[in-house]
């Protein structure tokens, strides 16, 4: 028997520097975060919708039932399409902002425009 | 933007060998996967308009003239908030992917081992070299993030690196390998077998295979042959000839070696096969490399080889910048070199004929079930290529694949 640490071993650096693309490297720690808990949520989901069907089936939410669970293709495509709503979602700033970039008519400044409302 | 969606994790096709990926770990995969595909066909896209919005209008107002270079316009890109998000979010999936992967592999690794070790057991089909070097350009930086690369043994007989490979394969490439990985070797076969239907090689080398993920499929296809697997990474070879067994290949040899150090006879194999190879190397060692290919080689064997097709001067700007991301920040240096290099010119150096060389593309190999329309619709590279001018010999035209090598 093997004694290693698994967690450790799982999160090791990869050698090389590591790029930081934002310009406080804050930023991309907390969003590295964020992220791992955005995974980890998303793993519970799969969990209870796979619970959700075996209760549907009548089939007994044990463990053991839950992780020998296949999902059929109807059941695989609709999780796929639950991930990818999902993801849509969270990364709803991203998307708004190629929006804006591509649409300049989206960002006209509230100040300017109070001040052009005001004068008629 | 319409999103296609990937297969889901548990429809990979499995052997004797894989790992026991558990309903938790399926459904993280499925999210990095779908995180993987989500970055690629709805977020990666924007940053052309970032770039003709405002990053390349912004540096031309402040310079007075146009970005010229591709260092140019990263520097520029590295600016702009909306690319920041972008590779932020690529960089941390693909951490993300190698975290998965390896814990996945970690938790079981002393049963892994133990099923290689019954694989792998006095055959003479696989052979380590615990004094084999590791060369500088692996040693130095773990490409694609991958912690401890090819090479790192973690315990004794280890297969860590072999394994999550091939269990993380289905996210790096959001499933566009096929269920078994193998698209990059069913494609070349694919190739070989279209354009030269009567070449039938006995012996035949595949140079920096890995796990042998690409190998397999050549094996298949010309079972009489003897093929020879080479890789310098120790843990890949013990896990890809273990799933070689598994899966029923008793004509695959995995040798382990530094290319540059590599010993076998010369004037001996009828083809000698790359898959994206060359651009974890040097520059030093393409040179050196290519010369031993040639030694090797049978008179009138094929080398071929299947990479990025490098830039030309018809490759606009943008497509160059983009292309060398994984260089500089999935750890694969070195591909930012070769991507302007002249590989003719090296294997003319090599000792090639000119007049033998050739290049070309091919697509990706469809499969049946649920991957068939998924393998060929993600591919970024692909849709990057497109627009490309061709490479020098011009025979490719933006296929899922580009080749180029020659006869001997």
């Amino acid at each position: 028997m093997n004694e290693i640490d698994v967690n450790k071993l799982a999160n090791a650096k990869a050698k090389g520097k590591r790029p930081y693309f934002f310009d406080d490297p804050a930023v991309e720690r907390v969003l590295s975060i964020t992220m791992a808990v955005a995974t980890e949520l998303a793993v519970n989901r799969e969990r209870l919708d796979t619970v959700e069907r075996l209760l549907e089936a009548g089939i007994p939410v044990t463990k053991a039932n839950i992780d020998a669970y296949r999902p059929d293709d109807d059941a695989s495509k609709d999780r796929q399409q639950w991930h990818a709503d999902y993801i849509a979602r969270i990364l709803r700033i991203v998307h708004q902002e190629l929006e804006a970039v591509e649409n300049e008519s989206l960002n006209e400044d509230p100040e300017k425009l109070a001040d052009d409302f005001a004068a008629g | 933007m319409a999103t296609s969606l990937p297969p889901t994790y548990d429809r990979t096709g499995q052997h004797p060998m894989s790992p026991d990926v558990d309903h938790d770990e399926t459904a993280r995969f499925n999210f990095l996967t779908n995180l993987n595909v989500h970055l690629n066909q709805n977020v990666f896209p924007g940053n052309r308009s970032a770039f003709e919005n405002r990053v390349s209008p912004k540096y031309e107002k402040e310079t007075g003239h146009a970005l010229k270079t591709r260092q140019q316009v990263r520097q520029a890109m590295l600016g702009d908030s909306y690319y920041q998000s972008w590779a932020a979010l690529r960089r941390n999936t693909m951490e993300q992917r190698q975290q998965a992967g390896r814990h996945v592999v970690l938790r079981q690794l002393d049963d892994l081992i133990g099923r290689a070790k019954q694989f792998n057991a006095g055959k003479d089909t696989l052979q380590i070299d615990p004094n084999a070097e590791v060369p500088r350009y692996l040693a130095a930086v773990d490409n694609h993030c991958m912690p401890g690369s090819y090479y790192t043994d973690v315990v004794e007989d280890d297969v860590l690196a072999g394994a999550n490979y091939e269990t993380g394969v289905f996210i790096t490439t959001a499933g566009s390998m096929s269920s078994k990985g193998d698209g990059g070797g069913r494609s070349i076969v694919n190739f070989v077998k279209e354009r030269f239907p009567d070449f039938s090689p006995k012996r035949i080398l595949d140079l920096g295979a890995g796990i042998g993920v690409n190998t397999l499929p050549i094996a298949q296809a010309f079972p009489d042959a003897e093929v020879v697997a080479v890789d310098a990474g120790a843990p890949m070879l013990r896990w890809g000839h273990a799933r070689a067994q598994a899966l029923g290949y008793e004509n695959v040899k995995f040798i382990h070696a530094d290319g540059d150090a590599l010993d076998l006879d010369p004037n001996s194999f009828d083809w000698v096969q790359t898959t994206m190879f060359w651009h974890e190397t040097s520059t030093a060692s393409i040179h050196s490399m290519m010369k031993k290919v040639f030694g090797l080689m049978t008179p009138g064997g094929l080398f071929l080889n299947v990479e990025q097709p490098n830039f030309t001067p018809e490759t606009p700007l943008y497509d160059q910048f983009t292309r060398d991301w994984d260089a500089w920040y999935n750890n694969e240096p070195f591909w930012s070199k070769l991507h302007v290099m002249d590989v003719f010119d090296v294997m003319a150096k090599a000792g090639f004929n000119s007049s033998k060389m050739f290049d070309g593309g091919t697509e990706a190999d469809i499969e049946q079930g649920q991957f068939q329309p998924w393998s060929s619709i993600i591919s970024r590279h692909k849709a990057e290529l497109k627009d490309d001018g061709g490479s020098k010999h011009n025979a490719y035209k933006g296929e899922r694949w580009y080749l180029f090598g020659g006869w001997k």
